[in-house]
């Protein structure tokens, strides 16, 4: 059977969203591709599980999320350390990505624990409403809106010791703050 | 405390002080200022992936396996 025109476009439609969420996920590019690559084989396996009118996108970061998770799994028998290897990887490989102005942040986000990561990711970059980043995660909406609310302020935090002035408003920024503020 | 300071340089001073503060997230409650710059870093980091569009091995990926007929090549 030819796969639907539709089924294809919604797929591709979805993947340059879900290599930035692998990517932040396995923090390697060639992984994250791998990542993607293996999520598709899996998704068109069971596309006949896939109920059409359901958010597609949604339905595929659910099957590259609990595929990571596995591997991760596996992985982490192997090395332990997982965060520690994460990070190193970013290291190992910063020109690899070519924006060295994100890479800052990156590895301030390496250092968090994943599950905080990836709710950050769902709500905050990829556009997921906590509900629906909760049936990606499989857990409670509240459980993904405190992961959420702890990454965050983690991020201020690792951000803050760095670059508390890169990070804050700019001079100019600052002074108008400083002299606009209500009383 | 409730210390009333002089007036005059108090104000910004004070602001400035809950500025940092926010900024270190003592409180694990963080200003709007600093979640919007979190917020715009983070997007900025993705969208810088997602306009890289899709790359030719998916698509490819795709058409070779439209041609197999949708078989399951794993």
């Amino acid at each position: 059977m030819a796969m639907d025109e539709s089924v294809r476009k919604a797929i591709l439609g979805a993947v340059p969203s879900l290599r930035a969420f692998a990517i932040s996920l396995c923090g390697n590019v060639d992984r994250a591709d791998d990542l993607v690559q293996e999520t598709l084989l899996r998704a068109l396996a069971n596309i006949e599980s896939f109920q059409p009118g359901t958010n597609m996108s949604a339905w595929l970061f659910t099957i590259l999320r609990n595929h990571f998770r596995s591997e991760y799994r596996k992985r982490r028998r192997e090395v332990e350390d997982g965060e520690g290897r994460y990070a190193e990887t970013l290291k190992s490989q910063p020109e690899q990505h070519g924006q060295v102005e994100f890479r800052e942040f990156r590895e301030a986000l390496s250092l968090l624990p994943s599950d905080q990561r990836e709710a950050l990711v769902l709500v905050g970059a990829s556009g997921f409403s906590y509900e629906e980043a909760a049936n990606i995660c499989g857990c409670a909406v509240g459980t993904i809106k405190s992961r959420v609310n702890r990454a965050r302020t983690r991020l201020a935090e690792l951000m803050a010791i760095d670059s508390a002035e890169e990070f804050g408003p700019d001079e100019q920024t600052r002074a108008v703050l400083a002299g606009g503020e209500r009383p | 405390m409730n210390e009333r300071k002089p007036l005059g340089q108090s104000k910004t001073m004070e602001s400035a002080a809950t500025r940092s503060k926010n900024n270190t997230a003592k409180h694990g409650k963080l200003s709007r200022d600093v979640q919007a710059r979190l917020g715009q870093q983070l997007r900025a980091m993705y969208d810088d992936v997602v306009n890289q569009g899709v790359p030719d091995r998916f698509s490819e990926l795709l058409d070779r396996l439209d041609a197999n007929g949708s078989k399951d090549t794993r």
